[in-house]
């Protein structure tokens, strides 16, 4: 599709973002729909393996001479991976001691530091030695992370494929998670939190599991967004992009899986199809929202599109429940 | 409380059940009790909900725990899961203190409950429901269930006949598919208690198991508590308001008024306890 000219120049640079942002919607959605915790904190874990991910390809290529750029890639998405899955689980470990508004508010608040530490921090790269430091651009080598300015002067590594696999892996990881023992309990914990610890199921781990597990994917769909581009700042994932994900989670059905994917996609590329309204696009987007979440939340609709794709469960009356089956 | 003082304590008590007074049936005379509560109490900011609370309960008891509205049985409940902790007091269950345990490791030890005001998960199927409860008798890691390793396969089939065979208790093994919040009143209680039971208790407590059933259903219920107890050799206690089901199963039987316990003993006992007909059947009794 991308070869043969059916795509015009603006969506071709859109393919991976439009990969990232499946990846990040349904790791939102692992800990938002499944495990029922608000995380309003998601880009955080993205800027975390983006920049990891940044000098973790630097440091491949200069100290370890690694030519080959799809190793090089992967290498680097796990290196974005591991960090932010560090970095879940020093945050849930007090984040997760608390409940419903507050936990959405302390997410929000560690989003907003990471963002603000990566504005200080500057690294750099001296043939093989990395230099760090905060609030000091003054260090040996090539700066790799300039502060403010960002990442500048990077390997532009990234590809679709490598989106496209993540996706599948991410998808992979996500569904087997849910279809098993630890995916019940998860879900069980967001169902009835008395009832789950009642059954002697550890409530607080199972909530760990299913962040630790999104900040993970979020981190490796950052090291890939970060790849993408030749300049990144941290400003890049403030608070706005964690909502935006959000909007995608919720959009495409808290706990739905493959809404998450459709929402991610669409929404994605709505601004850019919407080039023709010129200064009106952002307005129209946000119509275009408010009448999506109408329409999905109108009771008429849904029933009629339970109807029309019986799925189990959507039939919630009496005498249905037995006969569905 | 000092190691000897406590440990003679416990000698005293297993070679003399005195707090039980006529509780422990016969045939669990000579087994270690699987529940012993001793002088548990809880106190909410100066209100004593429960107070001086001494109970034994033999290995395949069947006990009932009656009282008027607020008199402090489901409190009680809560203490013995651990779901509060005690102000006073010590709770032994199969001869193992509990004290600083939480709920999760009170299960573990072997205490399974059900709930007054229904908690069963309601979005997860039945089957799921029972699994949950199955959660740590046939565990497998988070990375064998996202690699399906063969660990999964073998355990998830593992569950798969556990949890149908529990709900065969109840005839229920052709609802395993249905939707948890969608089936009838009566049939969410039922599924309560195979959940519990799939958590492997020694001692099962039901909170109010018959609420909301008819006569017909709770005669079946009550035949269902005493196939568990035989079939699982375990310990049930049982909150209940309908006297014929306290009266008709419960071997020993504990009434509690305002926090405190003021009878014990078998159900012809109970009713023939002035005591209690005064604080509770006599309210009821009219003439």
């Amino acid at each position: 599709m991308i070869n043969s000219g059916m795509m015009t120049r603006s969506l071709k640079g859109q393919m991976i973002p439009i990969c990232v942002y499946i990846v990040m919607a349904v790791s939102l959605n692992l800990v938002v729909g499944i495990s029922g915790e608000l995380s309003l904190g998601h880009a955080g874990f993205m800027s975390i393996g983006a920049f990891s991910g940044i000098i973790a390809s630097a440091w491949l290529h200069g100290a370890l001479n690694v030519e080959n750029e799809t190793l090089r890639l992967v290498l680097s998405m796990i290196v974005g991976g591991v960090f932010a899955g560090v970095f879940g689980v020093l945050i849930g470990i007090p984040v997760l001691r608390l409940r419903g508004d507050y936990l959405a508010i302390v997410t929000l608040a560690f989003g907003e530091i990471i963002r603000n530490v990566m504005n200080c921090l500057y690294f750099s790269l001296e043939g093989s030695r990395l230099h760090v430091s905060f609030n000091n651009p003054n260090i040996p080598g090539t700066l790799l992370v300039n502060g403010p300015a960002g990442a500048t002067g990077v390997d532009k590594i990234a590809t679709f494929t490598a989106g496209f696999v993540l996706i599948l892996f991410t998808l992979l990881v996500v569904l087997n998670l849910i279809n098993s023992r630890s995916g019940r309990a998860i879900m069980a914990t967001r169902d009835n939190r008395i009832a789950a610890e009642a059954m002697g199921i550890n409530v607080t781990k199972y909530k760990m599991m299913a962040f630790v597990t999104a900040a993970v994917l979020a981190g490796m769909a950052g090291a890939l967004y970060g790849l993408n581009f030749s300049t990144v700042a941290a400003s890049k994932f403030k608070f706005d992009t964690s909502i935006l994900v959000l909007v995608f989670v919720v959009l495409g059905g808290i706990g739905n899986i493959w809404g998450s994917i459709i929402a991610a996609a669409l929404l994605t590329v709505l601004p850019e199809l919407l080039r023709a309204f010129a200064d009106y696009r952002m307005l129209v987007y946000a119509i275009v929202l408010i009448l999506v979440m109408l329409a999905t939340n109108n009771p008429m609709i849904r029933s009629l599109a339970g109807r029309l794709f019986r799925r189990g469960g959507v039939d919630t009356t009496a005498q249905g429940g037995g006969a569905d089956q | 409380m000092t190691q000897t003082t406590h440990k003679k304590r416990m000698l005293d008590t297993k070679m003399v059940p005195a707090p039980s007074h006529g509780i422990i049936p016969e045939r669990d005379y000579y087994s270690t009790p699987v529940l012993e509560a001793r002088h548990l109490g809880i106190e909410f900011g100066g209100l004593k909900a429960v107070e001086d609370f001494n109970l034994i309960i033999g290995k395949t008891e069947i006990a009932g725990l009656i009282g008027p509205n607020g008199a402090g049985k489901t409190t009680v409940f809560n203490l013995l899961t651990k779901v509060y902790q005690p102000t006073m007091g010590t709770v032994l269950l199969n001869g193992k203190d509990t004290a600083g345990m939480n709920t999760v490791q009170a299960n573990k030890l072997g205490i399974a409950r059900t709930f007054q005001n229904i908690r069963l998960f309601g979005n997860m199927t039945v089957e799921d429901n029972v699994r949950i409860g199955l959660h740590n008798q046939v565990p497998y890691g988070m990375f064998t269930g996202i690699l399906r390793l063969p660990g999964y396969w073998k355990q998830e089939k593992k569950q798969h006949e556990q949890a149908l065979e529990l709900l065969s208790i109840f005839g229920m093994q052709d609802l395993a598919g249905a939707q948890a919040g969608s089936l009838p009143y009566g049939a969410q209680r039922r599924l309560e208690i195979v959940r519990a039971l799939a958590t492997h208790p020694s001692l099962l407590l039901l909170d109010e198991p018959a609420a909301g059933m008819n006569p017909h259903e709770t005669e079946e219920l009550m035949r269902n508590i005493i196939k568990i107890r035989d079939q699982f050799q375990i310990a049930v206690m049982l909150i209940e308001h309908d006297m014929n089901l306290v009266m008709g199963i419960c071997e020993g039987i504990c009434v509690l008024n305002y926090g405190r316990i003021i009878a014990k003993g078998t159900a012809d006992e109970i009713q023939a306890n002035p005591v209690v007909i005064e604080a509770y059947l006599g309210k009821k009794k009219e003439g």
